[in-house]
Formats: structure tokens, C-alpha cells, sequence
């Protein structure tokens, strides 16, 4: 059994969250326009300048081009056939008691291991949990209060905490930052908001689970964490969608800030509906994700595991302002079947001293498309800064692909920047070794494919490092025959 | 019962003959060793055994503890109880020993329809009957022989042979790059697994191993046909000898 007929014989494979819930829910019709953004707005009932912000964004919007740089290959996205708003609740309802919500939604979130009554969930870990375009519910946040810190989902920021909103929303991602950020400006819904006051270790993972249950719905979140001096706060998020023919659009964003001494450390484990084994259906991830290291001696990291999406188009980045400050980023990204992923990271080096990792793992089996897109910048000022780059790609089975694009651009003499890469075939040497040890070749595989990305999993907390594990092997399902 | 009996096997390797009617029976407990000059089939015999792919079985038969060992898949085949030490294991970075170790025991564990062993239950396992190898205290986590000596690779292999209890265990030139030190740890741990039902093939070169590892019989393999048996004494004759005159 030779590695391209170990390979070839690709067959399905089981994505367990694909279920649908069925609930009433409040959606609008499909189409954008200024009275849909209007409509979100007052469902949301926001404060003035929010609907202000969206509707620039969405005339600056209206004069974007959806951009085609990337490696990514899709039909086009008809964006007046989709929904901009779909929300388990009743109109204007903004928040609701946990006994109150349908029992139907908390049974969803059971079922995919997330549960929202406290007393039941994952000790140590907070979670915002939201379904198509609102948060449900989010748990333990009097705990977290009694700290100071703020947890809570961004409409509820928005009512409560609209003035600290003002003033960082969109000043890491601007709104007209690109395409499918300035369209997830103008129709966001919800998201999370965090803030963690000066000298505050926040004491629990928080998270947030978003589900795309509603069908032709799109989900545009938006998250905002702030991290005070000298704070630390570790978050996750998680994701899953129904099993649908038809694509959906995911465009979120998500900033990052962090003061002087501050800490933030950003897990993602992505496991979207990557559509079928013949291509199929499957959500169309188009994600910006940016950190401000704003403070001297500030720290961001990116910790990211994609096995899901039919398409992944996302590059976490860090703005490396403040002197001394440092940016990770770790990825594993998995692309079987026919899915595709074109992801990276941008470190941009503003301040002296600053330093920057970048690791990323790329896997591809079957028809895969899997791509590494990156850029290392070193601006004038950045006395001293590092980076140091490792990409690797795998490749199982003679179809798939991995590409890499790596960009440095180094303005300062001072500067040390590093770039390894390797591609390598999963051996067969290494699969026979583990089948006479007693293995399965799709245990076999598995083994291997998690010791290639080991370096990345150890990075996520523990609690989610054993669903990543789990993730992948579920992912390489029918990648060996 | 032989454990093992391969009767006129024929093996090509890309359409070349390699091994052409080779005849071998074992009985449990027993140890023989198979010597003879590079290229004669020793390790195509081995790899055969142990089912790896790119080896045309062209006529011929081989049973394992009376079943057909080549319609089996080669995890069965471990799982079975058949063990290849590997002559250069190959390196799985970012696996821990322990962590393949204990999948490996699983796998046999379930096959044997036993109860499987939960990460601690199985350190208590491994720490119990692994006391005799001295292993280093980070060398189960350390990745699966990532930049290990050769000598290191050879006392792994020896570990995995330890944990998993194999019923037949083929060494493929176990003693090959190794120092005398080194060769009388590996000797000794080869002793230690040695038992009344446990049969082994010994594959080697050299006579210095079976001086330390005294086989029941002793095998020499020329052009792909065992040519000559013999005890301890046929070793010590082809060191003096060399394999010239058996042509």
C-alpha cells in the first residue's frame, strides 16, 4: 500500500454539529440596503452613533470591490441573497432570563457540548454563546464583575457600555478596513465585548460558541477586547454550522487591544461546516482579525486550529506599537475534501524592541487547497526588532496542494528576521512503523498528523487542546483508504 | 504447532526475484538466527513478514500460529503478536514514546478483547516493566526516536518489544551500529524477553550478537534460499570464513 493509493480512495466523512435546530425564529428578508442596516439598528436599538458608523461603512462599502488577491477559488457570492438578520427571539427582545429561552436552543448548545447553565458548564471557562445573529446568553459574568471585568455580548456593551465601545471600536480594524470588514460593519449584529481593568488576571478562559443555525443567513459578528494595563486575559472561540448545500457567508471581525504590560491570548478553534466530499456546501469564512499591542511591553498571541469552512480567508495580525511589545502566531490548518484555505498573519513592527513568531502548520489531504500568506514588517522606527518565521506544510495523497507566500518588507538595519519552510509528504515509512506497532493507517495517521502540529496545540489551553486533537482526527476521516 | 512456517516462499521486488523458495519453520521458544551477505533477502524476509507494501508474494505459503499471514493486514498481524524490530526506525516528531506506546498497547488491547489502559494506569504499566532498560526520566516523552543515537533507536525498539509482549519477534539487524556497550545492553534486554513460548528471528551479520544471544539454530541465506542450517558453531565458521565458499 504505497502513500498516493493509501490516499486516493478519499471517501466521507462525518461532521458531527451538522444538525439543524428547529425554532422560530425573527429573519428578515434577503437583500442589504440603508433600511436594512436601519432595521438592524433599531432591532438592536443601539445608540445613534452606532447606526451613524454603519451606514458609512456601508457607502464606503458600496464603492469596495470583492477582493480576488488571495489563492482562493469560488462562484460568485450573491450578497442580495442573503439574510443580514436571523434571531431566535421576538422582536426587541434584547435580553431574556436563561429559563426563559426556548428550550430548543439550550438543547443545541448541550448537544455541541457547550451548556449555558452555569451549574452545568466547564468550570473555568465563561462563554458567551452566540446563535445566528444575537448572543443567547452568557454565563458566570457576575463573577467575573466582582473583578471588574466586563463579559457580556456587544449589544449589551453597546446599551450599557457605550461610551468605552466608542472609543475602540474600529480603531484597530477600521470600518472601510477592507471588503468584508466594512460589510461586517455595516450589518454586524452581535459579537462579544471584554475588558479587563489595569492589574485584573482574568481567572477563567472566556469564550465565545457561535452557531449558524437559520438557512441563507449570513453571520456577521464582531468582537472587541480590551486589555488594561498590566492585565491578562486568555479567550477562546469556538464554531459550528448546519449541514446545508448551499454556502454561507461568515465575514466577523474581531480586534484585539492591549495597554502597557497587558497580555492577550486569542485561541480559535474553528470547525465550520466545511461542506461535503464533493464540494458542496459549506460555510465561506471571510475573517478580519487584527491586535494593537498599544502599550510598551505588551503581548498578543494567535492561536488558531481550522479544520472546518469550505473556504478560510483570515490573517490574525498584530500592530506591534508599543516598545518591547511581542506578537505570536500559531496555526494549524487542515484543508480534506475540496476545501481551501488561504491564511496567514501580518506582523508589523512599529515600536523598538519589538518581537514577533510566526508558526504555521499546514495540512492537505485529498483535493485541499492549503495556503500560507504572510508579511513581516519592520517599519523605520523598529530599533532591534526579531521575527522569527516556520511554515510547514504536509501533504497527504497526491491531489492536494500547499502553497506558501511568505513577504518581508524591513526598513530598519537593526532588524533580525528569519523564514524557514519545509513541505513534506506524510512518509510511508512512518505509517508502516506505527500499523507493525498495532496502529490502524487512519489512526496511524492521525498519530503523525498531531505530532506534526504539536508545536501549535500545546499553545491552546488545556481544556480545548484534547477538542482539537479530537477535531483533526474527526477531519482526516476518509483521508486514507 | 510451529509458530511460524514459511513453505517455497517467492518474493520479487519491482519484478526482480529476491526471495526464491525459502523455507523456514519455528517452534515456540524458539530463537534462530538468519545470517548471510547484503542483498541475499534477509530483509526482504523480515519486511514480508510483517506486511509491508511493495513486495510481490509470487508463489509460496506462510503460516502464522497456523493462520494465513498474508491475507492479514499488518496491524492485525501485530496485534496478533508479530513483532518487527525495525532495522532503521524511523523518527515521528512530535510524538511522544509514551503517547505511541500507549496507542500501540490499546490497539492489542482491544483486539484481545481487554480492557484498555487509561494514561495513568498505563505510566504505572510502563514504569513497572520498563525498570530493567535504565531508561533515561524524559525518554518516554521524548519524540518517537527524534534525534536519537543509533544505539538509542535499538533500546526503543527493544522498550516497544517490552510493553507490547510480542508471541514472535523478528530483530532486523538489531545489532548494527552499535558499540560493544551498547550491543551488551541490547544483548542483555534480548535475554530478558527471551521465554519458553516466545519464538525470535534474529537477523545479523555478524556472530558477535549470537555469542551473546545463543540461538537454537542458525540460518544462512544466499540468493534468496536458506542454504545451509546449522547451531552456534555455523556462525563461528562463516566469521572465519567468510560466505565465499558457500556459493
Amino acid at each position: 500500500m504505497n502513500d498516493s493509493t493509501v490516499v486516493a480512495s478519499a471517501i466521507s466523512r462525518s461532521y458531527k454539529h451538522g444538525f439543524v435546530t428547529s425554532i422560530l425564529s425573527d429573519t428578515i428578508p434577503e437583500g442589504i440596503d440603508e433600511g436594512v442596516i436601519r432595521l438592524i439598528s433599531s432591532k438592536k436599538r443601539e445608540p445613534e452613533f452606532m447606526l451613524a458608523w454603519r451606514l458609512a461603512a456601508y457607502r464606503h462599502w458600496l464603492g469596495m470591490i470583492e477582493p480576488h488577491w488571495s489563492s482562493v477559488r469560488y462562484p460568485p457570492i450573491d450578497y442580495q441573497g442573503i439574510s443580514y438578520y436571523s434571531s431566535p427571539f421576538a422582536d426587541n427582545q434584547d435580553s431574556i432570563a436563561l429559563e426563559d429561552v426556548d428550550p430548543a436552543l439550550l438543547a443545541t448548545y448541550e448537544k455541541l457540548g457547550i451548556p449555558l447553565d452555569e451549574r452545568l458548564s466547564l468550570a473555568g471557562v465563561a462563554v458567551d454563546a452566540v446563535f445566528d445573529s444575537v448572543s443567547v446568553a452568557t454565563t458566570h459574568q457576575k463573577k467575573l464583575a466582582q473583578l471588574g471585568i466586563l463579559f457580556c455580548s456587544m449589544s449589551e456593551a453597546l446599551r450599557e457600555h457605550g461610551a468605552l465601545v466608542q472609543r475602540h471600536l474600529g480603531s484597530v480594524v477600521p470600518s472601510g478596513d477592507n471588503f468584508f470588514a466594512a460589510l461586517n460593519a455595516a450589518v454586524f449584529s452581535d459579537g462579544t465585548f471584554c475588558y479587563i481593568p489595569p492589574g485584573v488576571r482574568c481567572p477563567m478562559e472566556l469564550s465565545t460558541y457561535f452557531r449558524i443555525n437559520a438557512a441563507r443567513t449570513g453571520q456577521f459578528e464582531r468582537t472587541l477586547i480590551i486589555a488594561d494595563q498590566n492585565s491578562y486575559v486568555s479567550y477562546l472561540e469556538g464554531c459550528t454550522a448546519p449541514q446545508r448545500d448551499r454556502h454561507q457567508l461568515h465575514a466577523a471581525v474581531v480586534e484585539l487591544i492591549a495597554m502597557e504590560g497587558a497580555e492577550i491570548k486569542y485561541s480559535t478553534v474553528q470547525n465550520w461546516y466545511p461542506g461535503d466530499a464533493e464540494g458542496r456546501g459549506g460555510i465561506y469564512n471571510f475573517v478580519t482579525k487584527r491586535g494593537e499591542c498599544r502599550g510598551d511591553r505588551s503581548r498578543i498571541s494567535w492561536t488558531q486550529v481550522e479544520t472546518g469552512s469550505a473556504i478560510t480567508w483570515k490573517y490574525p495580525s498584530v500592530i506591534l506599537r508599543g516598545e518591547g511589545a511581542s506578537g505570536r502566531f500559531h496555526s494549524v490548518a487542515l484543508t480534506n475534501h475540496h476545501q481551501q484555505a488561504d491564511t496567514g498573519t501580518k506582523m508589523i513592527h512599529i515600536g523598538r524592541h519589538t518581537s514577533s513568531t510566526i508558526l504555521s502548520k499546514g495540512i492537505s489531504a485529498g483535493q485541499g487547497h492549503n495556503a500560507y500568506r504572510g508579511l513581516v514588517k519592520v517599519l523605520a522606527g523598529a530599533q532591534g526588532a526579531r521575527n522569527h518565521t516556520q511554515c510547514d506544510s504536509l501533504l497527504l495523497g497526491a491531489h492536494c496542494s500547499a502553497h506558501t507566500y511568505p513577504c518581508i518588507e524591513v526598513k530598519n538595519h537593526s532588524a533580525k528576521v528569519e523564514h524557514e519552510a519545509t513541505t513534506s509528504r506524510i512518509s510511508e515509512e512512518q505509517l508502516f512503523y506505527c500499523q507493525q506497532r498495532g496502529l490502524a493507517s487512519e489512526a496511524a495517521v492521525s498519530l503523525i498528523v498531531n505530532g506534526f502540529c504539536q508545536d501549535v496545540l500545546r499553545e491552546l489551553p488545556m481544556e480545548f487542546s484534547v477538542e482539537a486533537r479530537k477535531l483533526l482526527e474527526v477531519n482526516l476521516e476518509g483521508s486514507v483508504g | 504447532m510451529n509458530i511460524l512456517e514459511v513453505r517455497n516462499l517467492h518474493v520479487s521486488v519491482m519484478n526482480k526475484p529476491i526471495l526464491r523458495g525459502l523455507e523456514l519453520h519455528l517452534k515456540p521458544g524458539e530463537v534462530h538466527a538468519i545470517m548471510g551477505p547484503n542483498g541475499s533477502g534477509k530483509s526482504t524476509l523480515a519486511n514480508v513478514l510483517a506486511g509491508r507494501g511493495d513486495y510481490q508474494v509470487t508463489a509460496g505459503e506462510i503460516l502464522y500460529q497456523g493462520q494465513e499471514l498474508l491475507s492479514m493486514a499488518p496491524e492485525d498481524r501485530a496485534r496478533a503478536g508479530l513483532f518487527l524490530a525495525f532495522q532503521n526506525p524511523v523518527e515521528i516528531p512530535g510524538v511522544s514514546n509514551v503517547r505511541l506506546l500507549k496507542e500501540a498497547f490499546n490497539a492489542h488491547q482491544r483486539y484481545r478483547r481487554l480492557p484498555e489502559m487509561d494514561a495513568m494506569a498505563f505510566r504505572a504499566y510502563l514504569n513497572e516493566r520498563t525498570k530493567s532498560l535504565e531508561l533515561s526520566e524524559d525518554w518516554l516523552l521524548r519524540p518517537v526516536n527524534a534525534g536519537f543515537s543509533g544505539g538509542e533507536k535499538k533500546r526503543n525498539e527493544l522498550l516497544q518489544m517490552m510493553v507490547l509482549e510480542p508471541h514472535l519477534a523478528i530483530l532486523d539487524e538489531i545489532d548494527s551500529g552499535l558499540d560493544i556497550d551498547a550491543l551488551a545492553k541490547v544483548a542483555a534486554g534480548i535475554n530478558a524477553l527471551r521465554d519458553t513460548k516466545r519464538s525470535m528471528l534474529l537477523i545479523t551479520h555478524y556472530p558477535r550478537l549470537l555469542e551473546q544471544v545463543p540461538p537454537d539454530k542458525v540460518h544462512v541465506l544466499i540468493g534468496g534460499q536458506i542454504v545451509l542450517c546449522g547451531g552456534l558453531d555455523l556462525a563461528g565458521q562463516l566469521e572465519e570464513r567468510g560466505y565465499g565458499w558457500l556459493f
